[in-house]
């Protein structure tokens, strides 16, 4: 071991921490607007008549999924890795210009495909297949995103130092493949205007599979979306951001280990679950729902392993916000995972599925565990990034209770709306005909819908915060390389 | 041998990546031939239905509406006989959606009109009062793009031999064929006299003019799908 301590270059990782806050903003600010869309549909004409084109519901909606999926947590997740990768790996990036290189370009060309997808969206460019709106251009672009990204992950292995691969380095390399893997195979698509000799638009194309293949890989892929895009990666930076930040070891080895194969072996079998009582073949129906209960398993030995981290050691989340943070994270990720497959419950998901108890679910994984922790990786990083004392740890526990509040208010107001719903439309009066007309159903949510609403915007202000505390910390005077000791506001 | 795996990069990827890769291998491609043989009665889009049919997926019709009829005694009362997997058979892509903020729409077309249609999709909510779905008027005005469309069609003909100009079993023993026209022009003709057909049920002057002058709006379209769907 060297004596000098390594530098690290965060210059890339400063550049995703950036496109983390903006997307975020946007794709939350989106949410917000959808949300107070349903409660008040007047709020369609946002921008006037002439605009409604471009700001109804569900023009909106794909582009809020896929600026919060693709934007805000896709770049936390490409911020905590160029962070973590060197630090744990013990190498700097400035040691190749090579790899320095592709970082840059992996950004820049990121950037255009945000720019790309949102340009695309709003015109009405989609595919339609939820997670995967892009046309076959974006597509390709995205795959290339993906391999440079590819690159610096195993070109960073190749020159490291700590010949062992710490275990936020196996959810990396489990991200990577995952999605690589789900993401072709999705995305296979003919383009019209090719095979048909360059007629109508051409970027349009036309999906290799049809009916219920369709739906059997697209929802292979959605599931695993969420599993290797608000799972695998937020687990990897939680094994690295939860011990470093409250000084104690991971409390188990075998634990990790058992989680870590467990959840790559047992999350793709689950995705029948979102196709219960559908076309797709019975057996496969079957396996969704069983193999969704044993996911319990491996996602609470994550969660388990995380909360004992801290054993002996909870004064640290009565004094400091960001333990705080991410304590709340687990728990909701425990959440979550509890909630999940009790909705993929074959009796249960008959009522649950197509309704608001669906995006409830939803949210307390994203907002809660997803949102939580991202932020929290960001606060911790920050300081050390920029080299600046964290600006307000006050902002930061006020930010906290707005938050979590906001979180309560949104599952809690869609558990009520969506079992509501699920119940009145099964609902038989006395001599066997429906009870209620669907807009019965659909007028009962009004109170839930703003509710939620208010929760959403609750969390939105918190972000705001958090972008704000970040801003202010990145803008600071210098300090003197000793001043920080204690770079976050509990020692580190 | 996890150990020995952590310090082994190259091992550890392709040890994670046969493990994902399984479930896949062993859910998926077994079911794919079988799958997508049609139903009787199920045809193909015809190049207005299948225009309007991207107009629905350009507005997202499919965040808030299903087409997927689930077999419970109170969705096959609400929305009609339950789904079937060779109806899907000419779905690319699938339509089934994952949220009903409105009703299903697999069998609208045996309940709804085009004058229906119409007036809904202009104001929802003065048709259906309380409702939360937005109005779509720029339906009204838009041009369908047919051209998409029908390269659409000679995609799906050519790459997935998709029957079109070839007798298709009906339920009721006869065939019926849906033609795929030979030429660009061809197919703007035949969709504008199948947008005669809706126009002249409809209400809107812009709308009948607009198709007088063979323009068709996206909403001709659209309500050309959703008659389709039954
Ligand atoms: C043990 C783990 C989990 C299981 C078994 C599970 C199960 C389910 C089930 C049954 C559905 C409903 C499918 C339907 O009826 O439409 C669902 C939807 C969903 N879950 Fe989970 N869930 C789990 C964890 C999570 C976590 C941790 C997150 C996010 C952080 C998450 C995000 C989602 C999303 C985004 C959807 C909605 C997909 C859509 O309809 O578009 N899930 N999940
Ligand atoms: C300010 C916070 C947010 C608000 C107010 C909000 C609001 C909404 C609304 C209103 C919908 C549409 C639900 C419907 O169709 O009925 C939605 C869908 C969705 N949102 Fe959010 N959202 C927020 C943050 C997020 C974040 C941070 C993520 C992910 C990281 C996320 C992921 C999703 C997903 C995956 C769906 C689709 C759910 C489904 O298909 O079942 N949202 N959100």
């Amino acid at each position: 071991m060297e004596n000098r301590p390594l530098e690290y270059d965060y210059s890339v990782a400063k550049l995703f921490m950036f496109t983390t806050i903006v997307l975020g903003i946007v794709g939350m600010l989106i949410g917000v607007i959808l949300a107070f869309q349903l409660a008040f549909p007047s709020i369609n004409l946002l921008l006037g008549e002439g605009l409604a084109e471009y700001t109804n519901f569900s023009r909106l909606r794909p582009l809020h999924t896929d600026a919060v999926i693709f934007g805000f947590t896709l770049s936390g997740v490409f911020a905590t890795w160029y962070y973590i990768g060197q630090r744990v790996l013990k190498v700097s990036m400035a040691e190749s210009g090579f790899l320095m290189f592709i970082g840059k370009l992996h950004f820049w060309l990121y950037v255009v495909g945000v720019a790309a997808v949102v340009v695309s969206l709003f015109m009405g460019i989609t595919t339609s297949k939820e997670y995967a709106e892009f046309e076959w251009p974006i597509d390709i672009a995205i795959v290339i995103v993906w391999v440079l990204w590819g690159i610096s992950v195993f070109g960073l292995i190749g020159i490291r130092r700590e010949r062992s691969l710490y275990i936020s380095i196996w959810y990396y390399i489990a991200t990577f493949l995952g999605i690589a893997m789900l993401y072709l195979f999705n995305n296979m698509e003919v383009p019209t205007y090719f095979a048909s000799g360059g007629i109508g638009a051409w970027y349009h194309s036309v999906s290799m599979y049809s009916g219920t293949n369709d739906a059997l890989v697209q929802w292979w892929y959605g599931h695993n979306a969420v599993a290797f895009g608000f799972t695998v990666p937020i687990v990897a930076m939680i094994y690295y951001f939860l011990p470093k930040e409250s000084g104690q070891a991971v409390y188990s080895y075998k634990l990790s280990l058992l989680s870590f194969w467990g959840l790559m072996f047992v999350y793709l079998w689950a995705g029948g679950h979102h196709l219960l009582f559908s076309t797709v073949p019975d057996w496969m129906q079957t396996m969704g729902s069983v193999f969704s209960v044993i996911l319990i398993l491996p996602s609470w030995g994550s969660a388990i392993n995380m909360l004992l981290t801290m054993k002996g050691e909870w004064q640290q989340v009565a004094s400091s916000p960001l333990i705080k943070f991410m304590v709340l994270a687990s728990t909701f990720y425990m959440f979550s995972t509890l909630e999940g497959p009790i909705q993929a419950i074959k009796s249960v998901n008959a009522l649950a599925h197509f309704t608001d108890w669906i995006v409830g679910h939803v949210h307390d994984g994203v907002l809660g565990w997803v949102g939580f922790m991202i932020m929290a990786a960001l606060f911790h990083m920050a300081p050390r990034v920029f080299k600046r004392e964290l600006y307000s740890k006050a902002l930061m526990t006020t930010q906290f209770w707005i938050q979590t509040l906001g979180v309560v208010l949104y599952f809690t107001s869609m558990w009520i709306a969506g079992i509501t719903q699920g119940m009145m439309w099964r609902a038989h009066d006395e001599f066997g005909n429906l009870a209620y007309s669907f807009i019965d159903t659909v007028t009962v949510l009004h109170p839930y819908y703003t509710i939620r609403a208010v929760g959403g915007l609750l969390y939105l202000i918190g972000f705001f915060m958090f972008a704000y505390n970040i801003y202010k910390t990145m803008s600071a005077r210098p300090v003197e390389e000793n001043e920080l000791q204690s770079a976050t506001p509990m020692a580190a | 041998m996890f150990h020995w795996l952590e310090k082994r990069p190259f091992f550890f990827a392709v040890a994670v990546f046969l493990t994902i890769a399984f479930a896949g291998l062993i859910e998926i491609l077994p079911n794919f031939a079988q799958a997508s043989r049609p139903t009787i009665g199920t045809a193909p889009y015809s190049t207005l239905e299948l225009a309007g049919r991207h107009v629905y997926i350009k507005n997202s019709c499919n965040a808030c509406h299903s087409q997927l009829i689930r077999p419970f005694k109170a969705e096959t009362d609400r929305y009609g006989h339950y789904s079937l997997s060779g109806e899907y058979a000419y779905d690319r892509p699938f339509l089934w959606g994952s949220k009903r903020t409105g009703p299903d729409l697999m069998r609208v077309g045996n309940y709804r009109t085009t004058d229906w249609h119409e007036n809904h999709m202009y104001d929802p909510a003065g048709v259906v009062p309380g409702s939360i779905m937005p109005a779509y008027k720029w339906m009204f005005t838009n041009i369908a793009d047919v051209d998409t469309a029908y390269a659409e069609q000679l995609t799906i003909e050519s790459v997935f031999n998709v029957p079109y100009n070839k007798p298709i079993p009906m339920k009721d023993g006869s065939t019926s064929t849906v033609a795929l026209a030979d030429s660009l022009e061809g197919a703007h003709a035949s969709a504008l006299e199948e947008a005669k057909l809706v126009a002249e049920d409809m209400k809107n002057q812009d709308v009948k003019d607009a198709v007088a002058n063979g323009q068709i709006p996206e909403i001709v379209a659209l309500i050309a799908y959703m008659n389709s769907l039954k």
